[in-house]
């Protein structure tokens, strides 16, 4: 519980902008990246992979490859031989469990599929020799959109099965919703639509893998999020006990998802090195990420939200399909958005009655995994819209609808019809702040004198709630057969006084090196400069599940406080000896351990650290030489909230959405690092701004992605992306050791919600429906003139 | 039979003379051949912007050059942004306005924005807005990007031209080692709107 | 997402450079600022078998004012272009200047040349535009001498122009001054190819429009001059009226593709739009004029 008797320090580090321990380093060109590292005799893979979306290998003809200089070996799914792939599990009858082979030596299920590895002494040959492998296929339909696998009679992804469900959950139901329906006095009705996205990291997928000969191990750098995890897959597909993999994440160049989950590459590197007995290094390009790395984010929602004439939220229906691609990912498997959408969906507002039914469908696409928001960004947006909707039907203002059905102070603890229990937020008053700065009650009479000038301008919010620190007994409610929960923090203090953390969370540019050693300095007393945090090495830090799940600054940074207290409660003992004290009486400041209330009687903790490891003699018999402590900390999840609001201009003539203004008001409970935070929060809009505007894979109907590159995959650019100003509010978690809750991902969840409403109201008198993201010009300008003509139109 | 040619290619003011294949880019070669791995590739097609370094002293995206075509060429790195231990002025701005979360685009936004600076002195917000729209970051929103880069140009473009002579005169260098314990003035949303 | 190989040659004159390109056959590729080939090499969806490197030929960098007309060197960079300060080019051919910050990103734009871009012929690229805009013709050098080929003549498709294998373009010259020249386009993100672009030029005599020419970019497999719109324009009394009315007879007349970025209706409409506000854009540069006088 947070409480500031619990803390025996004052907070002096925690809260402060400190300047990130990580900038210097990557200021400088000393930064660590896997494709950075080389070594001797290292060999390079490159992968022939399936021009085909849906095929069946008839016959891999690999003669020519090997002839290309360089090339030294090329290894096919024969080669691998009983070596099984990659077959996550959910422990639920509703799911079916596929495996997704390393290399495919039968059925192709998209296109980009690794078929053969090429190994050589150049990533250059090695190019040139996937490029001559040479590969027979007997083309199959490919099933390439939601309808297609729903509909009767399509083909099955996957053999054997009779349709394409892949996981289809009914949780909650209730029986008498229908009822409530049909005899509400408002209903809205929609089918809401989002696009396939990848999280597309500036550093792609890498991995090298080496062959200890010494020490019998493999040891596998590669970038990931989720070193344990990795190391675990790893260890049961090579059949290796897992001490004897080691799985290094250096510097990770951004994961948001796509690198929490185990990578056929990152298995096949290694099966390589250990066979070769020489280093073998990967490093994906663009065009492979955005064809064979995890997508995300393709949904369908067929939603009916009843309300009453005074805008309060009875009930809602929700049919969930989630387009999760030919396979499920390891180890969260396809139903993490399905699970996720259905499970968290009522967010901020107080629902009383809710059915949903969520499907994972499979297609011949590159598979999903989470991606920052995890269906979140989706369901969001699906009940803002709602809300949208129900407000314009019963003429309330967009405001007003919200204020009504927000969770409020006097509700907590709040439990969700799913079950899910909502500690403190401040949904309400940041829905007000919102709506003060955005000048909320004076925005009709702008929009109308714009309308009168020929100009299209719209205001819209977003309220949302983000469930963060989920522990394990939120993920267990999953039923995944790899259940992630809590973490474990190591602070060791050596003969100098410094202190080195230890975690099992594994950053990727959210600064945790710098955070971390705020949180542990003000326990021990100690300046921050004085602490290192070391992440992301199986060998040298505790069991951990890494960083996902804006899981870290709750999980990793409570595990590291409450070490961080032992820690200190070890320092008082030694000093205690030194000082002719009780431990009781003693307090850290400043590096100096004080006797309370005698300011000139102190010992520097260096001169303890230095005591207990090369001065015992100055201590007690059977003091024994170590400072070190370890914690683990496994929260039950705590929900940060915010409100978005933005204002757009629309192009009627190109159909192009700018961005004049955009505001969050946010509430993540105790600060730990403001700059960070709002690094987060910017970083989050900007990519939830690409979701609503601008990035969408798109699959032909023969199943190729026709977006494979950063000319068409359109990531957002400082034209696109506007400032972004941010207001904070502070309800403390009570279930954080450190009173912050996680905030990695609101960003990215609130802003597609926030610009479809500012869209629609622009568009509002035209009749035009915002139901399906991205909102590209060309369907606004469609819509437009489609409105013009005819009336009403969802867009 | 490989194609290479001998090149004299001087980086950082250091002179490398190496044999190199006709078909590895500059960032091949520098990243690989020369070991100045601050250099990233994001995406090879000269979208994103993360190789980005300056070639006779004007940015260039490495991926969409032949290290052969930099015979004679002088190439700056990020690695040659700082002396003596000390970041120059845009790379001090980039830290204290939080310019960079995961650190792989930086290299690139640096070097452009370096280039820039040398070209416009005292650029307004929107020159630079511009300006960097060239390079791509997946992390930050770009906000302290582009705030780092005005406040770069307002302590004196020219320092980022010649960092290793001035930036040891600059009040705002600060080594590694402090850069750790410095608080520094957070950029509250607050504080921009009610200005 | 590396390239083939390929053989690597250097020149240092345009005569080495053709006799190079002779020599090592069809499959030989000029290489000049590179920032197209380079990519699409990366991606191997070009592989020449040499590349004859002529970045070096540094008297081919020139922006040079020509009595009425204009010349610019084949490997003058974007960048000149687009910092160009001589008021003698600047009046006639100030078009130029305000569309170079259309062409790709400030680091494209430093290597990136002019003669590679007329050479690469997207048919959404400005300086393709503005060379059919404005009657361009192009200086080319081959094994058997020098010829000029028309802008109407050399683009021939989708990266495909009258330059035989061995021919180099070694510079572009535009004939007549356009001081009432703009060029729009619309692209989804800033710096990309323009979904749509449209450039014209007018000759105004009053407020009369004694002739027009009207580019669009991105509708066809060339840079596409409007007769249709130029007509609408040609005697008529300018103003929004007619702008409008020109933009919507191109929209009439072209039969643009459709694909990702957007439908061929969409980019009808993005044309007569464009069009609408580059005739916008180039009559306002008369009142500049007058105003500057």
């Amino acid at each position: 519980m947070h409480d500031n008797s619990s803390s025996p320090q004052p907070e002096k580090w925690v809260g402060k902008s400190m300047r990130r321990v990580e900038d210097v380093r990557h200021l400088t060109g000393r930064g660590l990246f896997v494709d950075d590292i080389e070594r001797p005799w290292i060999l390079y893979a490159a992968f022939a992979r399936s021009s085909f979306g849906a095929a069946r290998i008839k016959e891999v003809t690999v003669e020519e490859a090997l002839k290309v200089p360089g090339v030294e070996t090329v290894i096919t799914s024969s080669d691998l031989g009983g070596i099984p792939g990659l077959e996550p599990l959910l422990e639920r009858p509703e799911f079916v469990p596929v495996t997704m082979p390393l290399l495919v030596g039968e059925t192709i299920r998209h296109a980009g599929e690794p078929v053969a590895m090429v190994l050589a002494s150049s990533p250059h040959a090695a190019e040139d020799g996937a490029e001559a492998v040479s590969i027979e296929y007997e083309p199959l339909e490919p099933v390439v959109s939601l309808d297609a696998a729903l509909a009767e009679g399509t083909r099955a992804v996957h053999e054997g099965m009779n349709d394409n469900v892949l996981l289809d959950v009914i949780d909650p139901d209730d029986p008498e919703l229908e009822k409530i329906l049909e005899q509400a006095p408002v209903v809205v009705d929609a089918t809401f639509d989002s696009g396939r996205q990848s999280a597309a990291p500036m550093e792609m997928r890498a991995c090298l893998a080496e062959w200890d000969a010494r020490e019998d191990t493999l040891i596998l750098h590669t970038s990931t999020q989720v070193p344990y995890v990795v190391r675990t897959a790893i260890s049961d597909v090579l059949g290796l006990p897992q001490q004897r993999v080691r799985v290094v994440a250096p510097d990770v160049g951004g994961g948001f998802g796509q690198k929490c989950v185990v990578g056929r590459e990152e298995v096949l590197v290694s099966i390589a090195a250990q066979r070769m007995g020489r280093p073998v290094k990967w490093t994906e390009d663009r065009q492979e990420n955005l064809t064979a790395a995890f997508h995300g984010r393709e949904q369908r929602y067929e939603a009916r939200a009843a309300f009453d004439e005074e805008g309060r939220l009875l009930a809602l229906r929700t049919d969930i399909v989630c387009d999760v691609g030919a396979y499920s990912c390891y180890p969260f498997t396809c139903g993490v958005e399905p699970l996720m959408a259905a499970a968290e969906m009522p967010g901020p507002y107080r629902l009383p009655r809710y059915w949903s039914r969520a499907r994972a469908v499979t297609t011949n696409k590159v598979p999903m995994a989470p991606y920052r928001g995890v269906s979140r960004p989706q369901f969001t947006f699906v009940m803002e819209r709602l809300m949208q909707k129900a407000a314009k039907q019963i003429g309330m203002d967009a405001v007003e609808i919200r204020r009504r059905n927000v969770i409020t102070a006097d509700e907590f603890p709040y439990e969700s019809p799913t079950g899910i229990v909502y500690d403190p937020g401040s949904y309400l008053e940041s829905l007000e702040k919102c709506a003060e700065v955005m000048d909320a009650s004076g925005w009709e009479r702008k929009r109308e004198d714009a309308r009168s000038e020929g100009r299209l301008v719209g205001l819209g919010f977003c309220c949302f709630a983000e469930r963060t620190g989920y522990g394990t007994r939120a993920f267990a409610l999953r039923k995944m057969a790899i259940t992630p929960g809590g973490d474990n923090a190591r602070l060791r203090m050596d003969p100098s006084g410094h202190v080195i953390v230890s975690v099992g969370t594994c950053g990727h540019g959210q600064g945790h090196q710098t955070t971390l050693a705020q949180i542990a300095a003000d326990q021990l007393g100690i300046n921050p400069d004085r602490i290192t945090v070391r992440q992301g090495d199986t060998e040298s830090t505790p069991y951990g599940w890494g960083t996902f799940a804006s899981r870290s600054a709750v999980i990793g940074g409570g595990a590291t406080k409450k070490a961080a207290v032992m820690l200190a409660e070890r320092v008082k003992e030694v000093a205690s000896h030194l000082l002719e004290a009780a431990p009781g009486d003693l307090s850290i400041e400043d590096g100096k351990v004080f006797v309370n209330g005698s300011p000139d009687r102190f010992v520097s903790v260096a001169k303890v650290a230095r005591a207990v490891h090369v001065e015992p003699h100055l201590l007690p018999e059977g003091e024994l030489g170590t400072l070190d402590a370890t914690a683990g900390f496994d929260p039950p999840g705590t929900f940060s909230n915010a409100t978005h609001g933005a204002v757009v201009e629309i192009d009627p003539e190109t159909g192009a959405v700018r961005i004049d203004r955009y505001v969050v008001v946010e509430d993540c409970g105790v600060v730990i690092n403001p700059m960070i935070v709002e690094g987060q929060v910017r970083g989050g809009v900007a990519q939830g701004i690409a979701s609503a505007l601008y990035e969408q894979l798109i699959y032909n109907d023969e199943g190729q992605l026709v977006t494979s590159t950063l000319m068409d995959y359109l990531i957002p650019t400082t034209m696109e992306i506007p400032p972004i100003e941010i207001f904070h509010l502070e309800t403390p978690c009570e279930f954080s050791e450190t009173g912050a809750k996680g905030m990695g991902e609101g960003g990215t969840i609130g802003a597609p919600g926030a610009i479809a409403n500012a869209v629609a109201d622009a568009l509002s008198h035209l009749g035009i429906e915002v139901d399906r993201l991205p909102i590209t010009p060309d369907r606004l300008r469609a819509a437009i003139k489609e409105s013009r003509a005819h009336g009403g139109v969802r867009l | 039979m490989k194609d290479t040619h001998p090149i004299e290619i001087t980086v950082n003011g250091r002179v490398h003379e190496i044999e190199v294949e006709s078909r590895r880019t500059l960032a091949d070669v520098l990243r690989h051949d020369l070991g100045y791995t601050g250099t990233h590739l994001g995406c090879e097609h000269g979208i994103c912007g993360a190789c980005t370094v300056l070639l006779d002293g004007l940015p260039v995206r490495s991926c969409l050059l032949f290290g052969v075509q930099a015979d004679e060429c002088e190439v700056e790195t990020v690695e040659g942004l700082e002396s003596d231990g000390r970041l120059n002025p845009l790379q001090e701005a980039f830290s204290a306005h939080h310019g960079l979360q995961c650190g792989f685009c930086t290299p690139g936004f640096l070097m452009l924005a370096t280039g820039f600076l040398r070209e416009n002195l005292d650029p307004t917000e929107e020159e630079v807005r511009e300006a960097v729209s060239s390079n791509l970051c997946r992390c930050t929103g770009y906000q302290g990007i582009i705030e780092a880069v005005l406040d770069a140009a307002g302590k004196g473009g020219e320092r980022t031209e010649t960092a290793a002579d001035e930036t040891a005169a600059s009040e705002t260098s600060r080594n590694q080692e402090e850069s750790v314990s410095v608080e520094d003035v957070s950029l509250s949303g607050a504080g921009e709107a009610n200005q | 997402m590396k390239p083939a190989a390929f053989e690597y040659r250097k020149a240092s004159t345009v005569e080495e450079a053709v006799e190079q390109l002779t020599q090592l056959g069809d499959d030989a590729k000029l290489l000049a600022g590179g920032q197209s080939l380079v990519a699409m090499m990366n991606f191997r969806l070009v592989r020449p078998s040499a590349l004859v490197d002529v970045k070096g030929i540094l008297d081919l960098q020139y922006v040079e004012a020509n009595g009425e007309g204009l010349k610019i060197g084949a490997l003058t960079p974007h960048r000149w272009i687009e910092t160009m300060e001589d008021p003698g080019v600047l009046e006639g051919f100030s078009v130029l200047k305000s569309a170079a910050r259309w062409v790709g990103h400030y680091p494209i734009r430093t290597l990136g040349t002019f003669g590679g871009s007329i050479a690469h012929a997207d048919p959404s690229a400005e300086w393709c535009m503005l060379a059919t805009l404005l009657d361009a013709e192009m200086v080319v050098v081959g094994p058997g001498g020098e010829r000029m080929i028309p802008a109407s003549d050399f683009f021939q498709g989708f990266f495909t122009t009258a330059l035989e294998p061995d021919e180099m373009i070694i510079e572009v010259r535009f004939p007549e001054p356009a001081p009432y020249a703009a060029l729009q386009e619309f692209a989804r993100r800033a710096g990309d190819y323009g979904i749509v672009a449209a450039a014209v030029a007018l000759d105004l005599q009053g407020g009369e429009c004694r002739s027009a020419r009207v580019v669009l970019g991105g509708v066809s497999d060339v840079p596409l001059r409007i007769p249709e719109a130029e007509q609408v324009l040609e005697g008529a009394d300018i103003g929004q009226e007619v702008f409008k009315e020109a933009g919507q007879e191109a929209a009439k007349v072209i039969d643009p593709p459709s694909d990702v970025q957007g439908t061929a209706e969409y980019r009808r409409d993005l044309a007569a739009t464009l069009i609408q506000r580059a005739l916008t854009e180039a009559v306002a540069k008369v009142k500049e004029a007058a105003d500057a006088r």
